[in-house]
């Protein structure tokens, strides 16, 4: 049991991105106030840096795709509020969320040095590679990881419109070639 | 000759009662990112009941350019069909969310 649940992580880990191997590998099994906390984060870094592109995008497509990502994450997060609240679960801060909060402002940092054409397409693409790391972590590790059933279909509902989100992000990055 | 010239116009006016007299009303469903029935029929004069049981906003937007209901979260929105043929629709904001909607006429 325990070897095959391994066997089965250490395939996931090596599908995904190296950032993900790196929080996935060194938290263990994360708790659902952890897994609450970390979904939520994931969620105010999209809208932050949503409203970053709908201050600095130029294109037109950038500039929707930045209002999709804000009406769809602020409906997610919304969501999960409502669950912790009913749920009575305080979302605990954890490495995996610190780590997600770090990189994320260092990337709004680089992004703001940009403008124009240059800001579109940097954006666009972070947005590629965090959606794809967000997914990954959704799928390897914390709908896995969520005990409550609530909990875990709220994070399938997440999964499923980021895979989305990752298709749109891509869409546009090659629209702007 | 002038009853012949007359009952044009009264067949046209019997044809466009005809029509409300069967209309119906289909509902379809958003639930999940996903639009249920995925394929359905319904008749020129129907009406459309969109649901949207989502957090979500969605839209009902046909390819063709026939319609384009914008649905709120947790909303509903109606729309009467008034011209046939098969109309393929998406969501603007979740294109993976795709419907066909048969109008006979
Ligand atoms: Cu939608």
């Amino acid at each position: 049991m325990f070897t095959r649940r391994s066997a089965a992580i250490a395939a996931a880990i090596l599908l995904s991105s190296p950032a993900l191997l790196q929080s996935a590998s060194a938290a263990d099994k994360p708790t659902d106030p952890q897994i609450a906390h970390i979904a939520y984060t994931a969620g105010v870094i999209d809208i932050n840096a949503a409203k970053q592109a709908q201050k600095k995008a130029k294109s037109k497509d950038v500039k929707a795709f930045a209002e999709d990502m804000l009406r769809d994450h602020e409906a997610v997060n919304k969501q999960a509020l409502a669950l912790v609240k009913k749920l009575n679960v305080t979302p605990e801060d954890n490495d995996t969320s610190k780590a997600l909060s770090k990189q994320a402002s260092d990337k709004l940092a680089e992004l703001d040095k940009l403008s124009g054409a240059a800001f579109d397409k940097a954006y666009v693409a972070n947005e590629v590679a965090y959606h794809k790391q967000v997914n990954g972590a959704l799928e390897t590790q914390l709908i896995p990881s969520a005990n409550n059933a609530e909990l875990k279909s709220l994070l399938q509902t997440g999964l499923k419109i980021f895979q989305g989100h990752q298709q749109h992000a891509e869409h546009v990055v090659a629209e702007l070639k | 000759m002038s009853g012949r010239l007359f009952s044009l116009p009264i067949a046209l006016v019997f044809a466009a009662m005809v029509v409300p007299v069967h209309a119906a009303t289909i509902e379809i469903t958003m639930e999940n990112l996903v639009i249920s029935p995925a394929e359905i029929s319904a008749r020129v004069g129907d009406t459309i009941t969109w649901i949207n049981k989502d957090v979500f906003a969605h839209t009902a937007t046909a390819k063709n350019g026939d319609f384009d209901v914008t649905l709120p979260p947790k909303k509903s929105a109606t729309s009467v069909l008034k011209k046939a043929g098969t109309v393929e629709y998406y969501c603007r904001y979740h294109p993976n969310m795709k419907a066909t909607l048969k109008v006979e006429p």
